[in-house]
């Protein structure tokens, strides 16, 4: 317990801190006060009893959020793999420099060691991994110089490396089964875009003011005083609207083929109505509205959500928001069997107006810019489903389209 | 170090809780428990006081809760109406303060355990008002100009349901942890923590029906953990027997008293709905 006291000198508060800043590259908002917090931890002994321990509590640490916790799992993984191995002989008394010596002395003849050493040591074996992670963009396998399975670089799982540090592998080959953060427990919550942008920003705040609509049921005392004394005397009491959120939002989403063009603006418009409303459900669909949606986009075949559950779970009181360009074949919308993905019993076009029967308070968004819907008569026949309410998917747009949900 | 938490004989922590858990009690900072309704955070506060044997003093947060009241209220009324009738306690303005749970928690004589319950119940600045409060253990009374301040830092336990999200600078003062659904295994040592000597059968056949019956597509409320403990319960005092609940047999695929399981009338209908498709398309 007490070599842990030891990880505030420099080599091994400096693993640390690599790891810190790797985890703010990779997007957590992890903070000093956080970093400085783990050290705290664990000069207290809390991480002394095994590596589990301390994944644990540096996640309890520096992520506040389980929408991260994938992405702290990947970061993790990248950054202390191999640990465990060494770790096996080497009890709750390791460093983590000792863990990576050990790691060496394990796997690594005279001449390789001297290899290394020649490469830099481990820390420049650490950093060319994060260089590497940086330029590698696709996944890869074989070679002998990118990240990958199977390849004779020093990094990547299934390797022929001896030193290799192991990557993202589902179960070593040799020794245990599989880490906790190797697991991805928490893959499905990670739900996040990037974002930041000048226009979400005014997006957002036009959503915000239509968000605080409501009874007015609380009293405002500035203009209850300067009424009352403008009456004479009179008691005069002003109300106004509760500021809450209480909007609920059904987003549906198109995805795919043509949309493909338009998926960061998508993106913007999603992170912002995420953190604007509370009540906010996302689904997808391809080209138009059938029978069912799905969530998750790598499993639209296996994990369909029936439009009638939709319509039974989500009241009338939700605004149905529809994404897409609108751009398909005229028999996609009108005629059954006209999905290009399956064969559809009744035509789109029948089950966009049972939705809209449902929901009376519902808009098309649409990506294209509004000189080019002429020219396609999908579009077209859109805008008369949805009753004129398909706007452009810009700030002007989105204005009016907010009108037109109130 | 002093004391570590650990699993109870009603509760099962895992690994990752207890480490959240030590480290937020070593530390004396704040622990963030967040997970679905029904996994035991609320619990989560009284086995910690539990194990710990401390004692607990708990603060349940509604939508009308203010900051203010956690540390102390000044009751302007009873004042007025004390002076209008003469009383000399009015004289003393202590008289009228009433002391919230968190002054409780400060003056406590031990050091105590105190659960915050549904943080994001209250309004959105809720957490922001008490940074300082929780960050110093300490705050200042302008109507006495008195400082109270904690002896024993209390071990704050706080619970949220995601319904609102909480400010960064909040986050940052806590540990946090997200309590997993818990797959099938830790399931079987729960119930067998509340019942223990559970028939085998009656067990494994109940956990197949839970599972199965959160996995239905579209329901309002997944049933968690207290829900299954409560089923139990029932199918126990009701002596059902495990072949009841073995479904595929029998064609009969509702569970007997799903009423436990399922909370909302819609999620029932759509539930026998879908065993009425079921066995349809089995026939």
């Amino acid at each position: 317990m007490s070599s842990w006291c030891s990880w505030t000198g420099a080599t091994a508060a400096d693993v640390l801190l690599k790891f810190f800043f790797m985890l703010r590259e990779a997007g957590l908002k992890a903070s000093l006060t956080e970093l400085l917090t783990l050290h705290e931890s664990m000069k207290q002994g809390l991480a002394a009893e095994s590596v589990d321990t301390f994944y644990y509590l540096s996640r309890s640490c520096l992520v506040k959020d389980e929408a991260h916790f994938d992405r702290f799992d990947r970061v993790f993984s990248a950054h202390f793999q191999g640990i465990e191995q060494a770790l096996a002989g080497l009890g709750s008394e390791a460093l983590p420099e000792d863990w990576l010596r050990r790691l060496a002395e394990l796997h690594l003849s005279e001449e390789e060691r001297q290899k290394i050493e020649a490469m830099g040591g481990f820390d420049e074996l650490m950093k060319a991994l994060a260089e590497r992670l940086k330029e590698q963009e696709k996944r890869h396998q074989g070679g002998s110089k990118m990240i990958g399975t199977a390849g004779t670089s020093p990094f990547g799982a299934y390797g022929y490396n001896p030193e290799g540090v192991r990557i993202g592998q589902g179960e070593s080959r040799h020794r245990r089964a599989v880490k906790v953060w190797d697991r991805r427990d928490f893959r499905n919550l990670d739900d996040t875009v990037q974002l930041g942008t000048r226009n979400i920003k005014i997006a957002l705040r036009k959503l915000r003011r239509f968000a605080r609509e409501g009874a007015a049921d609380q009293l405002d005392l500035p203009d209850t005083i300067s009424s009352t004394a403008r009456n004479g005397g009179l008691l005069d009491i002003r109300m106004v609207p509760e500021r809450h959120n209480a909007i609920k939002v059904l987003l549906c989403l198109d995805v795919g083929g043509s949309m493909d063009d338009h998926v960061r603006i998508c993106e913007e418009l999603f992170s912002a109505a995420r953190s604007e409303f509370k009540h906010l459900e996302y689904f997808y669909f391809h080209n138009f509205v059938y029978e069912g949606f799905w969530k998750d986009n790598r499993r639209r075949h296996a994990e369909r959500i029936g439009l009638y559950e939709v319509i039974h779970k989500y009241g009338p009181d939700y605004k149905l928001v529809f994404v897409g360009d609108a751009t398909m074949s005229p028999y996609e919308i009108s005629y059954p069997g006209g999905s290009i993905e399956h064969w559809n019993e009744e035509a789109g076009a029948v089950w966009i107006q049972r939705l809209l029967a449902h929901y009376p308070k519902a808009v098309w968004l649409n990506p294209e810019p509004q000189k080019r819907w002429a020219y396609t008569p999908s579009v077209q026949m859109v805008q008369e489903l949805m009753e004129d309410r398909m706007f452009p998917l810009s700030l002007r747009g989105l204005d009016d389209a907010i009108k037109s949900l109130r | 170090m002093a004391e570590r938490f650990d699993s109870t004989q009603r509760y099962l922590a895992t690994d990752d809780l207890k480490t959240a858990v030590n480290a937020g009690v070593t530390l004396e900072r704040p622990i963030l428990v967040k997970g679905e309704p029904g996994t035991g955070k609320t619990q989560l506060a009284y086995e910690v006081a539990d194990s710990l044997g401390k004692p607990i003093i708990e603060w349940h947060i509604k939508s009308t809760t203010k900051a203010q009241q956690g540390l102390y209220e000044y009751d302007a009324v009873a004042r007025l109406r004390d002076s209008q009738l003469g009383d000399d306690k009015v004289h003393d303005i202590s008289n009228y303060i009433m002391k919230g749970k968190l002054w409780e928690a400060f003056t406590a004589e031990e050091q105590p355990v105190l659960l915050i319950d549904e943080i994001d119940k209250a309004d959105i600045e809720f957490p922001n008002d008490l940074l300082l409060e929780l960050d110093q253990m300490a705050f200042f009374v302008y109507e006495t100009q008195e400082t109270v301040k904690a002896e024993h830092r209390p071990i704050v336990i706080i619970t949220s349901n995601n319904e609102k999200e909480l400010p960064d600078a909040f986050l940052r003062r806590c540990f946090f942890h997200y309590i997993q659904f818990p797959d099938e295994d830790t399931m079987a040592q729960i119930v067998e923590m509340h019942y223990p000597g559970l028939k085998k059968t009656l067990l494994n056949e109940a956990l197949t029906a839970f599972y199965k019956v959160r996995e239905v597509p579209g329901l309002k409320k997944k049933p968690s953990t207290s829900e299954l403990l409560d089923w139990i319960k029932l199918l126990l005092a009701e002596d059902i027997p495990p072949e009841a609940l073995r479904t595929e047999d029998q064609r009969k695929a509702i569970p007997p008293l799903y009423g436990a399981l399922l909370k909302n009338e819609q999620d029932v209908h759509l539930f026998e709905q879908l065993v009425f498709l079921d066995r349809r398309n089995r026939r």
